[in-house]
């Protein structure tokens, strides 16, 4: 179940997995997170690797999202290191996560339905020529984008976002990160409202965005989908990390086990770096 | 469509399509766009015929040259009132009080003019500054206290008609005789300027689109079929020669006196209209209005300040009000107490929803407030001349509004579901 749905961690060449596996291309280290009372985050441990997909699983209330809000500089954490690229970083606001390369693709994917695919793409980044848009400049590398992802569901870059399919849309979300040079790419449920031909793209896709050298974070109830794309799972329980293992090496039946109970009882601790 | 797309095709990436190959194709896709609600300016334009062909019948004086200029400058105001909204329903907003704003505006002007003598370029700066005031405190209140746009200008609305009151006395007037303002809608151009511009203006939009279509193709952009653009071409050309002809026929009733020429008001209108669709096709600004009517959170997350947005299109709306109201001033020959206030706004809001603007926000355009403000002023000066109780016309219009707002109802709705 595991390796056959797993074509990438098998077969790719042995010098970047151990590369990118000695360097995290972001890394969490012990962060807290209260909201008055409220303990949301425990000591919480997060790595994300380029080229590499890591899944953030975990149930309703597990911390997911406010783990991804973190990380997007939405909220501030209490204690703990932000580290990027091995150097602890200050992230106070979404932009200083910008600016750093960190893009987040939320559930409700943000899109202006008026604006083509073009428009959306550049929103609040336009190219100018002066005081006009330059709109040449922007279809082209839009195009290049999308290219780059080999889309091939898009008819044209010029349509309006309305006349898009959810996969589509998300489609769009996704090569807006490859277009802005994303480091690491953080998808909230990006098949979440998707049918089975569209989760299928939007899979390819994000493994198509890993393969470039991005580090991609997937946030996902689906454990199919995380079992068919991810390098690596990190579960959380009741805002603590109850593993961080590498998918080749747990059954879904585990990792189920872990969203529910905090712990996999033949779970092998040498997999797991952190068990509760 | 999607069966004529090839893998064949020189594509960026895999099914791109960088153009509907034959003019056929297109006209089919601007049908089904049409049948799927997005209507833009084609129910304006139908309407447009439709009213000459029934004023034409009724009444023989209605297609007269006269008339005809006649209906240009009554249509002036209401049409630059109307580009003053556009922005503002493109945000899914509404500005009851720009009528009134610009009354107080153009109040300022003229006491200014008649009662301080202050000459004309002063005051008209004075009655704009007035406007952008005006706007900037709306915009300031429904921006950053959240209150409706509804309700933070229809306080408006009462608040300015007594600011007007106060200024000019009630029950009063100012007359406007100043040459330059006054000649705005009572003065013409010369014949051979006005065909002049009529040539300038068609040689300037031809050499523009060829050239950008010319650099869409270079680019292996997407782009139009050559034959849509030049086609597009004829068709503003045919339109543009034909109101200079009739323009710049005489048109005056006493033989002795002759009136011939291109009113300013229609080259105003004209350059107000290419400053609308630049600013809002062409620049960032008028990009972050579009987004932020189509979906203000995304607008947000995109990093586009939502609050600046709104501050300036009110503060636009309230500035081309000022303007709308001296052209009306130009036009009635005065500034009175009840300038901007009665119909004018209905009017406005009448003429660019019939033009094409959602009322929903996110869809519109300058040049809807034209074709709707021409449909509008049509329906007025039609029932004028046919001697009907100004009851009537008051049901006319309102039943043009209410038919302009569901049909842009219908057609969002249409657009909804076909994905438009």
């Amino acid at each position: 179940m595991l390796s056959s749905h797993h074509p990438i961690s098998d077969p790719a060449p042995p010098e970047r997995l151990t590369m990118s596996a000695s360097n995290p291309l972001l890394e969490l280290r012990g962060i807290n997170k209260s909201f008055g009372v409220a303990h949301v985050l425990h000591d919480v441990d997060l790595a994300i690797y380029p080229g590499q997909v890591t899944a953030l699983v975990g149930d309703n209330g597990a911390g997911k999202s406010t783990l991804v809000k973190c990380l997007a500089g939405i909220y501030p954490i209490d204690t703990g290191e932000y580290v990027f690229e091995g150097k602890p970083v200050s992230v106070h606001g979404p932009k200083d996560a910008g600016a750093l390369g960190i893009e987040v693709v939320y559930q409700d994917l943000a899109l202006c339905e008026n604006l083509d695919i073009v428009e959306n793409m550049f929103l609040g980044r336009e190219k100018k020529n002066g005081l006009v848009l330059d709109e040449t400049t922007m279809e082209s590398k839009a195009r290049e984008a999308l290219t780059s992802l080999s889309v091939r569901t898009v008819k044209s870059v010029r349509q309006s976002v309305a006349s898009l399919s959810g996969g589509q849309r998300q489609t769009v979300a996704i090569a807006k990160s490859v277009l802005w040079n994303s480091r690491v790419v953080l998808l909230d449920e990006p098949t979440a409202a998707l049918g089975v031909a569209q989760t299928r793209q939007v899979l390819d896709l994000v493994r198509r965005l890993a393969d470039s050298g991005v580090g991609v974070l997937l946030i996902s109830h689906n454990l199919t989908d995380v079992f068919e794309v991810a390098d690596r799972i990190t579960a959380l329980y009741l805002g603590r990390v109850a593993a961080d293992v590498a998918t080749k090496d747990v059954t879904s039946r585990q990792v189920v086990e872990l969203i529910t109970t905090g712990h996999s009882s033949d779970l092998d601790a040498s997999a797991s770096s952190t068990t509760v | 469509m999607t069966d004529i797309i090839t893998e064949s095709e020189e594509a960026g990436f895999a099914s791109d399509l960088t153009q509907s190959n034959t003019l056929g194709e297109s006209v089919q896709a601007y049908i089904s766009r049409v049948r799927g609600g997005d209507m833009g300016a084609l129910p304006s334009v139908f309407g447009l015929v439709v009213l000459f062909i029934v004023f034409g019948f009724a009444n023989d004086r209605f297609l007269s040259n006269l008339n005809m200029a006649n209906l240009i400058t009554q249509a002036g105001p209401i049409i630059i009132l109307a580009m003053a909204l556009v922005p503002v329903l493109l945000l899914g907003e509404i500005d009851l009080s720009a009528g009134v704003a610009g009354g107080v505006a153009a109040c300022v002007m003229g006491v200014l003019m008649v009662k301080h003598d202050q000459p004309w370029g002063l005051a008209v700066l004075a009655a704009l500054a007035t406007g952008a005031a005006i706007g900037i405190v709306i915009g300031l209140i429904v921006a950053k206290l959240g209150i409706p746009s509804f309700v933070v200008t229809l306080a408006f609305f009462l608040g300015l008609q007594g600011v007007t009151l106060k200024l000019i006395g009630e029950g009063g007037s100012v007359r406007i005789n100043q040459e330059v303002i006054a000649g705005i809608a009572n003065n013409n151009m010369s014949v051979a300027a006005g065909w002049i511009l009529a040539v300038a203006v068609i040689a300037a939009y031809a050499v523009l689109a060829l050239l950008r279509h010319r650099q869409k193709v270079a680019r292996g952009l997407q782009h139009q079929p050559l034959a849509v653009v030049v086609a597009q071409i004829v068709a503003l050309g045919l339109v543009t020669l034909g109101v200079a002809l009739v323009l710049n026929q005489n048109r005056s009733v006493n033989p002795n006196f002759p009136i011939k020429g291109i009113p300013y008001v229609l080259p105003m209108i004209v350059v107000l209209l290419i400053l609308w669709t630049f600013a809002l096709g062409r620049t960032t600004w008028g990009r972050h209005v579009y987004a932020v009517g189509g979906n203000p959170e995304a607008a947000r997350r995109a990093g586009i300040s939502v609050d600046r947005i709104r501050i300036s299109v009110f503060m636009a709306c309230s500035t081309m009000a000022a303007l709308s109201l001296i052209v009306q001033a130009s036009v009635s020959g005065k500034v009175s107490s009840s300038s901007g206030a009665g119909n004018a706004l209905l009017y406005a809001v009448g003429a660019a929803v019939i033009g094409g603007t959602s009322l929903f926000g996110g869809k519109g355009k300058a040049r809807d407030a034209v074709t709707g403000g021409l449909v509008i002023a049509t329906i007025a000066n039609g029932l004028g001349l046919l001697n009907q109780a100004s009851w009537i016309n008051f049901v006319v219009t309102g039943g043009v509004l209410l038919l302009a707002a569901s049909v842009d109802a219908i057609s969002r709705r249409r657009r909804s579901a076909t994905g438009l």
